[in-house]
């Protein structure tokens, strides 16, 4: 689908309507505020590949409330602590509105679990989660980050914590600050001679002769 | 009128190719170093992995907004394939309750540029199946016949592996192999305790330099995103290009072929094509065909290739072409392993791939079903991706916390977040890949009322596994569910019962089709003769994977790779002979 189509699709999908929001002020169908189509292959994206990205960079889909909600339930998920960020550096409420663009099957589980928990908190604290005190989020987040403990009628919740939780580690993960904190230490050029001799030592392993041979 | 007439382009070629993956590239490149003049036609654009505007390799995920997802890709965003399961305007279909999934890479190159790099050889007991187990078919050709390409073909574009002396497994010319991961050495070590051999597996992947034009490998991992060092076998780098610097190659890129143009003779004459850019309909000549577009794309030319001389579709007198398709098996699992928590950490990408594996060690009197698997292993501490966490709730609630003490599944946090860290590298997986049963009645054919944008007939799968192949996926995981448990490992999910068929793939899923052009001596049974020439045409070719009259529990590429060569020379031979 080249971008002209993709807008007006957006533009006419029941989405746009109360859901997906196209840039600032811009109707339909209207191309002034994207860049040219592309042309040819840049930085490994195909000209059709960068086009969908500079479309679905212009949209919006949450709402600031529900941004805020999103950005308090990953910080809970992941914080920062004395040694390294927590998901709100590492950007992760961000990811997950790019991510809720990217994939539609996810905007409805998402948006649908964020008012869930909204009238969950409304039910028993009297407040949007937002506006709960601290001690009243996790006692509501803890009726639903355990599925295995969770009572019945909070299982919707515990689909959209599970979720919630998976989009958090994965945009978290997938950061700087999250290969910081792994310690991952791949991704560049290097020479592989096998696993460290202490590692080997601790395991109890070592290698056949046959890599000894040059 | 006018804007659709078919142009017919004056140069009459030696030889022209469709299709320029692993059995395409080697034909170019072996007849275009004998000086054939060849056209060589790539549905896809051109593509060169070492130039920047197309290299994906080394990048970060954070340089993709969706963290390497699969939403365009369906390897992910930094996978080198283009294409896919699905293609805008090139549909297929299926009939009576058949699922089977095609993928198809539209790229100079095709599926070699994102493919896995394992190169097994057939061992001579897979070229005579049917003299074994009565079921099936053998070959027309033996191990023997196909060794001096083997040979050739390991110096020509570089393996590593090891002399292992093991019968059905024949060695080849190797380079060194990489040094196993430590989940790899435990896999070892608890596999070979069940009796199962655990042996450095055999990938197209230098560990060290074979000439000028290549670099040697530099472990990042990342072969599934096409190699600028050129490190790897993808057959835009090894043969493609080369092939076109000989000067004897024109490169027809974006064509789409249409069908196989032949003679009142019956012999081919050329290929007509639509032009993918101009949308014009093209006809090149040549005096010799040669199709290499995939096992499906090969049968559905012969088939849409009808002519009064060829009424059933070209080389199809025997009606076998698109019979006979089948993919291999594939069923996989993956676990946790407690005593590779909180590991000290290192770079431990290597190549990309596993440095181990397990050939098939069964004998099949003692089981019951046919044929054999080989296993794949993956794990360790890998590159961070989209996906990289979830699900954590699956099993985070049977290890204990940091302070010893049992803690419910799931949870948020500090004590989730320890959780992520020292889980990292602990994870596991093991996949099976095995030979079915080649069946008549799977195959393709073309579907009589749908055609694709440019308005050629596209193909109509049919397709359903057999017992056989059911049989061979549970054996599968009651093996993969040993091995886990010697490594004192927590299988992971639920193991997949018969209503799921033992985790079986749908096929197509492990993107092993061949079959579907079938060679053999007697030309009521097959299309092609031992050195893949269309019985009832000369002139035509076929050297995917679309003659194999059974697949193997090996992968097919380096035995596409052998024939083809086999095959170009056979042309080369026959032209001086004057018989061509």
């Amino acid at each position: 689908m080249d971008r002209r189509d993709l807008l007006k699709y957006m533009a006419l999908s029941p989405l746009a309507a109360g859901g997906l929001l196209t840039g600032a002020d811009a109707q339909a169908g209207e191309l002034e505020a994207l860049p040219p189509p592309a042309t040819d292959f840049l930085n490994g994206r195909s000209p059709e590949e960068q086009d969908r990205d500079a479309a679905l960079a212009q949209q919006k889909f949450f709402s600031e409330a529900e941004l805020k909600t999103i950005g308090q339930l990953a910080e809970l998920i992941i914080p920062a602590d004395d040694k390294s960020g927590g998901a709100t550096e590492a950007g992760v409420p961000a990811f997950i509105e790019f991510m809720a663009k990217d994939q539609p099957n996810l905007q409805t589980p998402l948006r649908g679990g964020l008012r869930w928990l909204d009238n969950q908190a409304s039910k028993q604290f009297g407040k949007l989660f937002v506006d709960c005190a601290d001690a009243q989020k996790t006692a509501l987040l803890d009726q639903i980050a355990y599925p295995e403990l969770a009572k019945p009628e909070m299982k919707p919740g515990v689909s959209f914590f599970n979720l919630m939780r998976g989009l958090t580690a994965t945009g978290y993960f997938t950061t700087e600050i999250g290969f910081k904190y792994l310690d991952y230490r791949g991704n560049k050029p290097n020479v592989w001679d096998g696993v460290p001799q202490e590692v080997l030592d601790k395991y109890g392993l070592k290698y056949d002769p046959i890599y000894s041979k040059k | 009128m006018n804007d659709f007439q078919i142009k017919r382009a004056a140069k009459v070629y030696d030889v022209c190719i469709v299709g320029s993956g692993a059995g395409g590239g080697m034909a170019a490149y072996t007849l275009a170093n004998a000086g054939a003049k060849v056209a060589l036609i790539e549905a896809g654009p051109y593509y060169d992995p070492k130039d920047p505007k197309y290299i994906t390799q080394l990048k970060a995920p954070w340089e993709s907004p969706r963290r390497g997802a699969s939403t365009t890709r369906p390897f992910g965003d930094f996978d080198a394939a283009w294409g896919g399961w699905q293609i805008d305007g090139e549909p297929y279909t299926t009939k009576d309750g058949t699922k089977f999934d095609w993928f198809r890479s539209r790229m100079l190159g095709g599926r070699t540029n994102h493919w896995g790099r394992i190169s097994l050889r057939f061992g001579p007991d897979d070229f005579r199946r049917r003299s074994l187990d009565g079921l099936g078919e053998d070959w027309p050709i033996g191990y023997d016949d196909v060794k001096p390409f083997y040979d050739r073909l390991d110096r020509l574009v570089g393996i590593f592996g090891s002399i292992e002396g093991i019968r059905n497994e024949p060695d080849g010319i190797f380079l060194p192999p990489p040094k196993p991961r430590l989940h790899e050495l435990l896999i070892k070590k608890g596999a070979t305790g069940l009796g199962i051999p655990v042996i450095p597996s055999r990938l197209s992947i230098l560990t060290k330099a074979i000439n000028k034009e290549r670099g040697a490998c530099f472990y990042c991992n990342q072969c599934s995103r096409g190699c600028f060092a050129y490190a790897d076998f993808s057959s835009s780098s090894v043969l493609c290009k080369p092939a076109i610097a000989t000067g004897n190659v024109d490169l027809y890129s974006n064509a789409m072929a249409r069908e196989v143009l032949t003679g009142p003779d019956g012999l081919a004459t050329g290929v007509s094509y639509v032009d993918k850019i101009t949308l014009k309909e093209e006809i090149v000549q040549a005096k010799i065909v040669i199709l290499a577009a995939s096992a499906g794309e090969s049968a559905r030319l012969l088939l849409n290739s009808k002519s009064t001389r060829h009424p059933n579709g070209l080389a199809n007198g025997s009606g076998v072409v698109g019979k006979y398709l089948h993919d291999s098996t594939g069923a996989s699992r993956s676990a946790f392993v407690p005593t590779l928590m909180n590991r000290t950490r290192y770079n431990e990408d290597g190549v990309g791939g596993m440095h181990i594996y397990s050939p098939w060690w069964l004998e099949n009197k003692k089981l019951d079903f046919p044929r054999g698997y080989h296993i794949e292993y993956w794990g360790g501490m890998g590159m961070p991706a989209y996906g990289f966490g979830w699900g954590i709730e699956g099993l985070n609630g049977k290890i204990s916390g940091m302070d010893g003490k049992p803690k419910p599944a799931g949870g948020y946090g500090k004590s989730l977040k320890e959780d992520y860290h020292r889980f990292y590298g602990a994870y596991v997986g093991m996949a099976g890949r095995g030979e079915a049963i080649p069946r008549e009645d799977n195959y393709c054919e073309i579907d009589p009322t749908t055609v694709d944008k440019y308005g050629i007939p596209v193909l109509r799968f049919h397709y359903k596994w057999s017992d056989y192949e059911i049989k061979q996926a549970k054996h599968m995981q009651d093996t993969f569910e040993q091995i886990i448990s010697s490594m004192g490992g927590i299988a992971l999910g639920e193991k997949p019962g018969p209503e799921r068929n033992y985790g079986l793939e749908i096929p197509g899923r492990i993107i092993h089709e061949v079959g579907t052009v079938r060679m053999g001596n007697n030309p009521d049974k097959t299309a092609l003769n031992s050195f893949q020439q269309a019985h009832e045409a000369k002139n035509v070719f076929c050297v995917d994977a679309g003659p194999f009259v059974s697949q193997a529990d090996k992968n097919t590429t380096w035995t596409i790779m052998a024939l083809s060569m086999r095959t170009s020379e056979y042309i080369i031979d026959q032209k001086k002979k004057g018989n061509l």
